[in-house]
C-alpha cells in the first residue's frame, strides 16, 4: 500500500522524463511518496528504486541524508522551531521550552494522539522575523507563547486546515509542462551539437 | 490595479534604487500580469535580438558579482565552460540556508518571473540548454510561487520549443531540496540533483564550469545574481555600472536581523554604504534595539568572523572587509547588543555547522562536534580554563595557521585578512570554528569568567622529602 498509486506513478514517470538521468528524479518522488503515505516506508523505496532504477538500497542512501525526509510516522502537523543565532537571539529557546509544556512532549517528541511532532530546526531564512517557526514547512512569524497558544489550539479545532495541509503535501502547486511546450530531456550523451540559437559560434 | 503597497514580511523598502526589489511594492508581484505591466520579459526580448555572446559580454563588463557568498562574477564563471562540449547545463542555487540569510526567498516568493527571466537570459547568452532550479525544500511557499509563475510562463511562450517564436529552446524544471545546508555548497548541489547524497566533491577541478552536473559544463549560479540580469538587458550596462562602486557595482539586498530597532531585507547600494549606515541609519534600521550599545554583529551570514564596532564605517565592498579579516558573504547582518550572552550566542552557530555537517572530511566532521561539545560545557558553566585552550586546537585542525579576525583598539589587535587555510573540501567546517574564533578573540573574559581554573594536583613521589 505504500507502493505510489496510479495517479502518482503516472506523475512520477512524468517528472523522471523530465531529467537527463532518471536517477536526479529521486528526491521530487521521495516528496510524493512523502505527501501520499506521511512518511517514507521500504515498499516505499523499493518501488521508487524500481521507476528510476537503482536499488532500494541505493534509494535510502539518499533519503537518509535529508532532513525532511522521515522514516516513521510523525504527527498530522509537524512543528519547528528555530533556534538558530538570530531567533536564539529573541528568545527561541523560551519559546520552545513553552512549546514542549504547552504539547506535553520534548522536542523531538510526537503527541499521543498523533497530531503534533515538536522539533528543533535550523535556520529557516526569516531571520529579521524572529522567532520564527513552521508547521510542515509553512511560516508563522515574530511568534509569541501567546501566538504559540493561539495556533495549537487552532491546529487542533481543524480551523487552519486551508493553510496547513497534512504533514508530507510539499507544495500545492506542482509545476506541470504542457508536451506541445517541452523541449523534452536528453541524455548528455545524445547530445553532440551546440544550441540551435548559437548558430555553430561558440558562447564566450 | 491601483497600486498598494504591501509591506512582504521582512522586506523594508526605502528611497533608493531598486534592481531587484522594484516590484515587491505590488500586492501581486508574482503574477504574470503585473510582470507584463512592469517591463517583464523585457530583458529577454532584448537579449534574443541581439548574438548569445554579445549578452555574455555586457554580463562581463557589467561585473555582475555572484551574490552566494564567494562574490565571484557572473560573467568570468559563464566563460569557464570548455569550448565546444556539450551540453551545458545552468543550476540555480536557491537553496539558502545560511544562518541570518534570506534574499533569495523573498525573491522566489515576491518575483518568481524575474528569476525566471534571468534564467532565460543566462541560458541563451552561455549556451546553456537545460535549466535546473534547485530550491529549499523547506519553502512551501516560494515552491508554490516559483512553479505558478513557470507553469503560467510556459502557457505564455516564454519558456520552452522556440521561445518568443525564435530559436532559443530551453526548459525549466523545478526542483526540490529536501533539508541539507550543505546542499548550498555548488558541488554539493550538483550531487543532489543527481539524485545522491547532497555531499561536496573533491577539488579540482574547482569549478562545476569544467566538470559538473552529468560531468558536463555546468554553471551554478544564485538566485539574486540572476534576477539581476533582466533589469541589466533592459536598462544597459552604464546604467548598471553607475550604481555602487567599479569593483562592486549594482545593489545587494541584506538582511539584517538581531538586536536592532526595525530588522529587514534592504536592497542597498553595493560598495558604498557601511555597516554604520545600515545599523544606525535611519532609512535602514534606525539603530540598536532600546538605544542599547552595539556590542558586536556578524558581517557577511554565520560562517563569517565576528566585527566590533571599529568595523562599523566599513563599506559593502570585499575589497575592504577582506583586509579587515572578514567576508561580506550572503549578505546577512546579525548584530548583538549589550545584554548579549557571547558564549552562548556563539554556541547556536557552531551547532548549526556541527549538525550540518556532512560527514565527508573527518576536521569537520569530528572537529565540528567536539567544538560543539566543548563550547556547550563552557556555556553551561561545566568548562575549565583548559577548554579554551582546547577549542582553540581543535580550531586549528580544520583552520591551520592564522585565522582571520577583526583589529581591536581596546584590545590591541591587528587584523588578520581573510581567507583562512583549511583541511575540509568545503567552508562548513571552517564556518564552525569561525564563531568560536571570534567571540574567544574578541570577548575572551566572557569566556574565563565562565570556567574553573583547571585544579593542578602537585604530585611528589612517595618516600622523597619535598
Amino acid at each position: 500500500m505504500s507502493r505510489l498509486n496510479d495517479t502518482n506513478v503516472k506523475l512520477a514517470r512524468e517528472i523522471i522524463a523530465r531529467y537527463p538521468r532518471p536517477k536526479s528524479a529521486l528526491i521530487p518522488l521521495l516528496h510524493l511518496s512523502q505527501e501520499q503515505n506521511g512518511y517514507i516506508t521500504r515498499e516505499a523505496m523499493q518501488h521508487l528504486g524500481e521507476l528510476v532504477g537503482v536499488t532500494s538500497a541505493e534509494v535510502y542512501g539518499t533519503a537518509s541524508f535529508y532532513e525532511m525526509f522521515k522514516f516513521e510516522p510523525v504527527g498530522k502537523y509537524l512543528i519547528n522551531i528555530c533556534g538558530t543565532m538570530s531567533c536564539a537571539l529573541m528568545g527561541a529557546e523560551e519559546l520552545m521550552h513553552h512549546a514542549e509544556k504547552k504539547l506535553g512532549v520534548r522536542a523531538g517528541g510526537t503527541t499521543q494522539d498523533g497530531m503534533f511532532t515538536l522539533a528543533h530546526a535550523e535556520c529557516q531564512a526569516a531571520c529579521t522575523e524572529a522567532p520564527t517557526l513552521q508547521v510542515n514547512y509553512r511560516y508563522r512569524l515574530r511568534v509569541t507563547p501567546a501566538d504559540l497558544d493561539n495556533l495549537i489550539d487552532n491546529l487542533k479545532a481543524g480551523k487552519l486546515n486551508d493553510e496547513f495541509p497534512a504533514h508530507g503535501v510539499l507544495a500545492k502547486v506542482r509545476q506541470m509542462i504542457p508536451a506541445e511546450r517541452a523541449v523534452g530531456a536528453k541524455a548528455p550523451e545524445d547530445v553532440t551539437e551546440s544550441p540551435a540559437w548559437l548558430d555553430g559560434k561558440a558562447a564566450l | 490595479m491601483s497600486k498598494t503597497y504591501v509591506h512582504a514580511p521582512g522586506f523594508v523598502a526605502g528611497d533608493r534604487p531598486k534592481i531587484v526589489t522594484s516590484r515587491f511594492e505590488f500586492a501581486d508581484s508574482f503574477t504574470l500580469e503585473r510582470y507584463l505591466a512592469t517591463d517583464g520579459y523585457k530583458g529577454l526580448r532584448a537579449a534574443l535580438a541581439r548574438p548569445a555572446n554579445e549578452i555574455h559580454e555586457d554580463v562581463k563588463s557589467a561585473t555582475v558579482l555572484g551574490r552566494g557568498g564567494a562574490g565571484f562574477p557572473a560573467g568570468t564563471k559563464w566563460g569557464l565552460t570548455p569550448q565546444q562540449v556539450w551540453p551545458r547545463y545552468l543550476v540555480v542555487n536557491g537553496d539558502e540556508s545560511e544562518p541570518g540569510t534570506y534574499k533569495d526567498r523573498l525573491l522566489m516568493e515576491r518575483d518568481p518571473h524575474q528569476l525566471i527571466e534571468g534564467c532565460l537570459i543566462a541560458c541563451y547568452a552561455a549556451g546553456l540548454s537545460q535549466c535546473f532550479l534547485y530550491i529549499r525544500g523547506e519553502m512551501a511557499l516560494a515552491q508554490e510561487r516559483v512553479a505558478t509563475a513557470l507553469n503560467e510562463a510556459y502557457a505564455a511562450g516564454y519558456v520552452g520549443k522556440n521561445i518568443l517564436g525564435s530559436k532559443f529552446s530551453v526548459d525549466i524544471i523545478l526542483h526540490w531540496g529536501a533539508g541539507a545546508y550543505v546542499v548550498g555548497e555548488e558541488t554539493a548541489l550538483i550531487e543532489s540533483l543527481e539524485g545522491n547524497r547532497g555531499m561536496p566533491r573533491l577539488k579540482p577541478p574547482f569549478f562545476p564550469a569544467a566538470n559538473g552536473l552529468y560531468g558536463q559544463p555546468t554553471i551554478v549560479n544564485n538566485v539574486e545574481t540572476l534576477a539581476n540580469l533582466p533589469w541589466l538587458l533592459c536598462n544597459g550596462v552604464a546604467a548598471y555600472t553607475a550604481i555602487g562602486t567599479k569593483t562592486s557595482p549594482g545593489t545587494r539586498m541584506v538582511a539584517v536581523s538581531g538586536h536592532v530597532k526595525r530588522p529587514g531585507v534592504y536592497e542597498i547600494i553595493n560598495g558604498t554604504t557601511t555597516f554604520r549606515d545600515l545599523i544606525y541609519g535611519q532609512e535602514f534600521c534606525g539603530g540598536i534595539r532600546n538605544d542599547n550599545a552595539l556590542k558586536t554583529f556578524v558581517p557577511g551570514g554565520g560562517s563569517a568572523p565576528w566585527f566590533t564596532p571599529d568595523q562599523l564605517d566599513l563599506p559593502f565592498e570585499a575589497s575592504q572587509v577582506g583586509p579587515a579579516g572578514s567576508m561580506l558573504g550572503s549578505g546577512a547582518v546579525m548584530v548583538m547588543d549589550e545584554t548579549t550572552d557571547i558564549p552562548a550566542a556563539a554556541l547556536t552557530l557552531t551547532h548549526f555547522y556541527a549538525h550540518e555537517s556532512c560527514g565527508k572530511c573527518t576536521p569537520c566532521r569530528e572537529g565540528g562536534t567536539w567544538l560543539e561539545r566543548i563550547l556547550r560545557r563552557v556555556v553551561d558553566g561545566n568548562g575549565t580554563d583548559a577548554d579554551l585552550q582546547q577549542l582553540l586546537e581543535v580550531g586549528a585542525m580544520i583552520c591551520p595557521g592564522a585565522f582571520p579576525h577583526a583589529a581591536n583598539e581596546k584590545l590591541g589587535l591587528t587584523a588578520v585578512p581573510f581567507p583562512y587555510k583549511m583541511t575540509t573540501i568545503c567552508f562548513v567546517g571552517p564556518s564552525a570554528f569561525a564563531p568560536v574564533h571570534s567571540a574567544l578573540t574578541l570577548f575572551r573574559s566572557e569566556f574565563e569568567a565562565r570556567v574553573k581554573k583547571r585544579v593542578t594536583i602537585p604530585v611528589t613521589a612517595v618516600g622523597v622529602s619535598a
